[in-house]
């Protein structure tokens, strides 16, 4: 009996990309530090497509940048596909896209894509995706040696996601990709994600602050709470894919957009 | 496809051949200049009216064509005490600056050096480097090394304060995207903070282009029997103005020169604009 659960926890482990565990963030010193996330758990699935929302300060971005080994963990644990974040660091399991594209700006975009592939420790035998497919698969073949000021803000986040996913991540890690672009290029980029995902079977991890972006994209919602930052749902949404912009105005997508929407005021 | 046109233009004009092209960058160029030119012509001919209708003594304000004439006369006397100046200026540019980018990247990547060290800097800076002529000239001798030195330190201290800001320029979400990809403080220095120092650390090098001149002709007037500095002295000692003020023009051309010189390296080597991402 023991060991079959043993067995079935093992192939939960094994078919969850994220791993976090009774995770707590504490920022700064004991008495005047802050906790940014208190007993977060939860598990995300293998190559499934998760969207974080939460209000201010409820540590979405901290638990991105958690699993991304950007942030200390003061408790609890967090593991990628079953290793430390700082192992999945090295490894290059994961890739992340910021708010801003984050270009150099004296590359050129090819140069620009094939960064990952200049720093850092190579894995010999490690396959990596040709940059110039990529352009063409964010839609911006022929602009291979444009310079990024050349570029809209839109283009220019294209760019990062190309750049983020030429190691062949096995998880993408998003705080807020389009968050500064204006809301045509935003619906425009949102099909074109899911899209992608749909492709390339990568795990995404996708932090926002729109309700309706949230569940356009999600597999899944996490909805966190602030003060402390903790989870408040994980949730299905049962929409079928490939979902169409057009979705947007159907009773069942205005029915989860409710119900989240009742949640936030409620966190 | 809305680049489709111009760049079928640029092609034609290519083809046309390039001399087409040359004679309108030149003549767009005049073209451009064509107010600043006219105004400095106007200024010299009032000044020439002035001297010659109030007729002001020569020794005290000689006019335009003095000057031109003083400059037939002493082209001799003129090129030997050029070069001397010229190699001050170039030699304390290149040194000032060298000391003051090695410090600018110890400083940014030890911050204790920075707080020990950065007062030092400000103290040295806020000694009047004319000030600082006849202690040099006592410590070091009265030769070439004094005027290096004091064209060096008027160098100094822009480069630093520059450098040290451009180095620290990277944004925060570079620099985690670096950490993320595991990059070592290497690839970090060469790939992201030194690049994205340049444009800061080339306006700082415009500033010293033209004050190292200046850093070399202040040294000269301590005691020195050559380079343009000990040229001033001498002319206006002897009540030679016409020279004095060719002295001048030949001094004022150099920092033009070595200032467009850091010009045309800069839009040669920083040929990106920053981008704004909100």
């Amino acid at each position: 009996m023991l060991e079959t659960l043993n067995r079935a926890s093992q192939a939960q482990a094994g078919n969850s990309a994220v791993s976090v565990k009774n995770l707590h963030i504490r920022f700064g010193a004991d008495d005047s530090g802050f906790t940014a996330l208190s007993d977060v758990s939860v598990e995300i699935p293998a190559g499934s497509l998760v969207t974080m929302l939460g209000p201010s300060g409820c540590g979405k971005s901290t638990l991105l940048r958690t699993v991304a080994d950007l942030v200390h963990i003061t408790d609890g644990s967090v593991s990628v596909h079953g290793q430390t974040p700082r192992k999945a660091r090295e490894g290059r399991d994961f890739a992340f896209v910021f708010q801003e594209a984050t270009l150099l700006p004296w590359r050129n975009v090819i140069d620009n894509v094939r960064l990952p592939l200049l720093v850092g420790k190579r894995e010999a035998g490690a396959t990596y995706a040709d940059p110039e497919e990529l352009l063409a698969l964010v839609g911006l073949k022929g602009r291979e040696k444009a310079m990024p000021h050349e570029l809209s803000g839109g283009q220019r986040q294209r760019v990062a996601i190309a750049r983020a996913l030429v190691t062949r991540p096995r998880i993408l890690l998003m705080d807020e990709p389009f968050g500064a672009l204006d809301e045509i290029t935003r619906d425009k980029l949102n099909e074109e994600l899911l899209r992608l995902w749909q492709e390339t079977g990568t795990t995404i991890l996708f932090v926002t602050h729109s309700i309706p972006e949230a569940v356009f994209l999600g597999q899944h919602v996490l909805m966190l709470a602030a003060h402390p930052g903790r989870v408040k749902e994980f949730m299905k949404v049962d929409l079928p894919y490939p979902r169409s912009l057009a979705m947007r105005d159907t009773v069942e997508f205005i029915q989860v957009t409710a119900h989240l929407r009742k949640l936030l005021g409620e966190c | 496809m809305a680049n489709a046109l111009p760049s079928q233009a640029e092609g034609r004009a290519l083809t046309d051949g390039s001399r087409f092209r040359m004679l309108d960058t030149i003549a767009g160029a005049l073209l451009r200049h064509l107010p600043a030119t006219l105004a400095i012509l106007g200024c010299i001919l009032l000044w020439q009216l002035v001297v010659w209708g109030f007729s002001v003594p020569t020794f005290m304000a000689p006019g335009p064509v003095d000057v031109i004439k003083a400059f037939g006369e002493n082209a001799g006397v003129l090129w030997t005490n050029f070069w001397p100046t010229l190699m001050e200026a170039v030699l304390g540019f290149i040194f000032g600056n060298v000391i003051a980018v090695l410090l600018a990247v110890w400083f940014v990547y030890s911050p204790l050096a920075e707080r020990a060290f950065y007062p030092i800097a400000v103290i040295i800076k806020s000694i009047p480097i004319i000030a600082l002529a006849p202690i040099l000239v006592l410590l070091v001798g009265n030769g070439i090394a004094p005027k290096i030195i004091i064209a060096g330190l008027i160098c100094f201290f822009p480069t630093l304060v520059n450098m040290v800001q451009g180095l620290k320029s990277a944004s925060p979400a570079m620099l985690d995207l670096m950490r993320i990809l595991s990059a070592s403080n290497s690839e970090i220095f060469w790939k992201v903070r030194l690049p994205g120092s340049l444009p800061f650390l080339f306006a700082a090098l415009k500033i010293a282009a033209t004050s190292s001149v200046m850093g070399a002709i202040v040294a000269e007037w301590i005691g020195s029997s050559y380079g343009l500095g000990a040229l001033i002295i001498e002319a206006t000692y002897n009540f030679r103005s016409p020279l004095l003020y060719a002295t001048v023009v030949i001094a004022a051309s150099l920092a033009v020169v070595l200032f467009f010189a850091v010009s045309y390296a800069e839009s040669k080597i920083v040929r990106w604009k920053p981008t704004t991402d909100h």
